[in-house]
C-alpha cells in the first residue's frame, strides 16, 4: 500500500459520497414518479409521447453516450499515456456530424420506435426485422456487458461495495426507471445526470486550471517536466495508420448503428427538432471530450501515474482522485455519486433499446404480424424490460474480473458493420432488396464478431497466444467487416431486382424529405 | 395519389433532394478529411504533429482540439443551411400538396 493510497478516502463509503448518492437516487426515483404517470400508452412507453424537445433531446443523447467508460476511461488514459488518450477521445465525437448528415432525418420521418423500423419500411417485414434485431441486439449485449462488469468493478472501488451487490443495485434502480418511467423516466435521468456530468468536470477543470495560473500551456509544460515530452506527443495508438484507421471508422459510423442511441430521435416531434437535437448534443460532447484531457493531464502532473496505476492499472481512478486532491471528499462524494448516475443512466438507455428490439420487432411485428393491442404490447414491452435486465445483472456477475474492454469496440464494430450499411442503404438506394438487406446485416454482424476473435485483441491478448499470432492483423475488425457488409448488401441486391421495393421507395420519398404521414 | 406523384416527379421536389444529398455529400467529405487527414498526419508525418510551438507544447495539442472544433462547426453548417434553405422548400411544397388534396 502505497502513502498516497492510505490517504485516499476513495473505496470507503463516506458521509458525503453517501449524501450525494442517495440525493441522485431520490431525484431520479422522483422523475420516474412523475414520469410513471404520463406513461400509459405504447408510444409514451418507448418514445416519452414525442413530447422532448430538441435541447432536451440533446442533453439526453449526451447523456447516452457519455458513459462512465468515456469519463472516467479516456481521463484515465490521458493521464497514463498523454496524447494517445487524446486521440482515442476525439474519435468520440466525429460520429455526430456523420450522423447528422447521413441519417437523423430520414430516421424520424420513417421510423416509429426501432431502427429497424426504417430497414424493414419497404422491403420485407419478417426476414428483415429478424435480421435487424439480430443486429441491434447483438450490440447492444456487447456493450451492456461492458457497461455492466466495469460498473461493478467502479462501484466497487469507488465506495466498497461488493462486485454483486452493486450489479444488483444498478439492475434494480434502473429497472425501476425504465419499468414504471420508459422512456420520459428514462430520458430526465440522462438529462439530469449529463447535467451534473459536465456540471462536475467543468468544476474539476476549473480548479485543475486555478493551479497553473489558468494557462494550459503551463498544464502541458508540467507534464512533460515529469514525464518527458514523448507524453505530449502521439506513442503506439497510431504507430499502424490501417488499424487507427478502422477503429476510426468503427467509432465513427459505429454510432450511426447504435440502438440506443437512434431511439432517442423518436422522442422529438419532428425531423427539424431531430436535427437540432443532434448539434445540441454535439456541443455537449464536443466540449466534454475538448476538456477531458485537460482532467487527465491534470491528474498526472497532480497525483502522479504511478499512484493512479498504484490503484488501478487501467487509469480509471484518475478523475475520481484528482477530485479528492483538489476539493477534499465532499468533491469526491459528488464525482462518484456522478459516475454511479452516469452507469445507471446509460444501462436504463440500454436496457430500453434491447426491450424494443425484441418487443416491438420480434415479438409485435413477427410473431404477432403487427396485430397487438396497445394493451398486449406494452405488457411485453415490460416483461421484455425485465428480461432484458435481469440478463444484463447476470452477465455482469458471469463476466466478473474478465477483462472485457474489447466489448466495447466490438460493440461499434458490430453496430458500423451490421447496422450502419443496411440502415444507410435501406435510406439512400432505390434498389435496395430484402435480400441485400439481410445478406449485409448477417455479414457484418458475423464477420465483425468473426474477425475480432481473430485478431490481436482476443486472440493474443485474451486467449494468451503469443504474439504475432492472430490469424487478422487489425486490432478492430470494421475496415474489413463493414466494407464487406456494404459489398454484399450491394451485390445481393443487384443480383435479383424487388419491384414492390423499388415502387415503395419512391412512394415513401415524401415521407422521407417532407415529413408526411411521418408518425 | 395524382397530386403525390406529381409532387414527386416536380422539379421543385427532386432538386430539392438531390440538394440535400450534394450538401451532405460535401460535409461529410470535408469531415473526412478533418478526422482521417489528422490520422494520416499523425501515421506518416508525426515531426509536424510533435513540433513545438507554445514552450513544450506541441502542435498536435492545438490541431486535436481543432479537430472537434471543426466537426462541431461542419454539424452547425448543416444546420443553418437547412434551417435557412431546406425548411421554407419543405413547408411550401407541404402546403402545396394540402392545398391540391381535398
Amino acid at each position: 500500500m502505497n502513502t498516497a493510497t492510505a490517504k485516499s478516502t476513495l473505496g470507503q463509503p463516506t458521509p458525503a459520497a453517501i449524501a450525494f448518492f442517495l440525493l441522485i437516487v431520490f431525484l431520479t426515483l422522483g422523475i420516474t414518479w412523475w414520469a410513471a404517470r404520463r406513461t400509459r400508452s405504447v408510444q409514451e412507453f418507448y418514445a416519452a409521447g414525442r413530447s422532448i424537445s430538441a435541447f432536451q433531446n440533446g442533453l439526453a443523447l449526451a447523456g447516452d453516450y457519455m458513459s462512465a467508460a468515456s469519463f472516467l476511461g479516456i481521463a484515465g488514459m490521458v493521464a497514463l499515456k498523454g496524447f494517445d488518450g487524446m486521440i482515442y477521445a476525439i474519435g468520440w465525437l466525429v460520429g455526430w456530424p456523420a450522423l447528422m448528415f447521413l441519417v437523423a432525418e430520414p430516421l424520424r420521418n420513417l421510423g416509429k420506435y426501432t431502427f429497424a423500423d426504417v430497414v424493414a419500411f419497404r422491403l420485407q417485414q419478417t426476414p428483415v426485422r429478424i435480421a435487424a434485431a439480430l443486429g441491434g441486439i447483438l450490440t447492444i449485449l456487447f456493450y451492456t456487458i461492458a457497461q455492466m462488469v466495469g460498473s461493478g468493478a467502479l462501484i466497487h472501488l469507488m465506495f466498497g461495495v461488493p462486485y454483486e451487490v452493486a450489479e444488483v443495485a444498478v439492475g434494480v434502480i434502473m429497472l425501476a426507471y425504465v419499468l414504471f418511467g420508459g422512456m420520459l423516466a428514462t430520458t430526465w435521468v440522462q438529462i439530469v445526470k449529463a447535467l451534473l456530468l459536465l456540471f462536475g468536470v467543468t468544476v474539476m477543470v476549473i480548479l485543475v486550471l486555478a493551479r497553473f495560473s489558468f494557462n494550459p500551456i503551463e498544464l502541458y509544460a508540467a507534464v512533460a517536466n515529469q514525464y518527458g515530452q514523448a507524453a505530449l506527443e502521439p506513442g503506439g495508438l497510431v504507430s499502424n495508420p490501417l488499424d487507427a484507421i478502422s477503429l476510426g471508422l468503427a467509432l465513427m459510423f459505429g454510432l450511426l448503428g447504435l440502438p440506443h442511441i437512434l431511439m432517442r430521435f423518436y422522442t422529438v416531434p419532428d425531423a427539424r427538432a431531430a436535427r437540432l437535437s443532434v448539434l445540441y448534443a454535439s456541443g455537449f460532447i464536443g466540449y466534454f471530450y475538448l476538456i477531458i484531457p485537460i482532467v487527465g493531464f491534470g491528474a498526472a502532473a497532480l497525483i502522479g501515474r504511478n499512484v493512479i496505476a498504484g490503484i488501478d492499472k487501467g487509469g480509471n481512478m484518475a478523475a475520481p482522485l484528482l477530485a479528492e486532491f483538489l476539493g477534499g471528499t465532499p468533491f469526491l462524494g459528488f464525482i462518484a455519486a456522478v459516475a454511479f448516475a452516469t452507469i445507471l443512466a446509460v444501462v436504463a438507455g440500454l436496457t430500453l433499446a434491447g426491450a424494443s428490439a425484441f418487443s416491438h420487432d420480434i415479438y409485435v411485428h413477427i410473431i404477432k404480424r403487427g396485430q397487438a393491442s396497445e394493451h398486449e404490447q406494452m405488457r411485453v414491452g415490460r416483461i421484455a424490460t425485465l428480461i432484458f435486465g435481469s440478463l444484463a445483472v447476470l452477465l455482469g456477475m458471469v463476466f466478473k474480473g474478465q477483462n472485457v474492454a474489447f466489448m466495447v469496440g466490438l460493440a461499434f464494430a458490430i453496430a458500423a458493420s451490421a447496422n450502419f450499411p443496411a440502415l444507410l442503404l435501406s435510406i439512400l438506394w432505390k434498389r435496395f432488396t430484402t435480400l441485400g438487406a439481410v445478406g449485409a446485416i448477417l455479414t457484418g454482424a458475423f464477420l465483425s464478431v468473426g474477425l475480432i476473435v481473430l485478431s490481436p485483441t482476443i486472440w493474443e491478448d485474451i486467449l494468451k497466444n503469443p504474439a504475432g499470432s492472430a490469424f487478422f492483423p487489425l486490432k478492430n475488425p470494421a475496415l474489413v467487416s463493414m466494407s464487406a457488409a456494404f459489398l454484399v448488401g450491394i451485390l445481393l441486391s443487384l443480383w435479383k431486382r424487388e419491384p414492390q421495393a423499388e415502387e415503395k421507395y419512391e412512394s415513401e420519398k415524401l415521407r422521407v424529405y417532407l415529413g408526411i404521414g411521418a408518425e | 395519389m395524382q397530386n403525390n406523384s406529381d409532387m414527386l416527379n416536380s422539379h421543385a421536389f427532386k432538386s430539392l433532394v438531390s440538394q440535400r444529398w450534394w450538401v451532405s455529400g460535401i460535409l461529410l467529405l470535408a469531415l473526412f478529411l478533418t478526422y482521417y487527414g489528422f490520422l494520416l498526419l499523425i501515421a506518416y508525418q508525426r515531426p509536424v504533429v510533435t513540433v513545438q510551438i507554445w514552450g513544450k507544447t506541441p502542435l498536435g495539442i492545438p490541431l486535436g482540439a481543432g479537430v472537434i472544433v471543426l466537426s462541431w462547426l461542419l454539424t452547425a453548417i448543416y444546420v443553418f443551411w437547412a434551417n435557412r434553405a431546406y425548411d421554407p422548400v419543405v413547408l411550401s411544397l407541404a402546403q402545396r400538396l394540402k392545398a391540391e388534396t381535398p
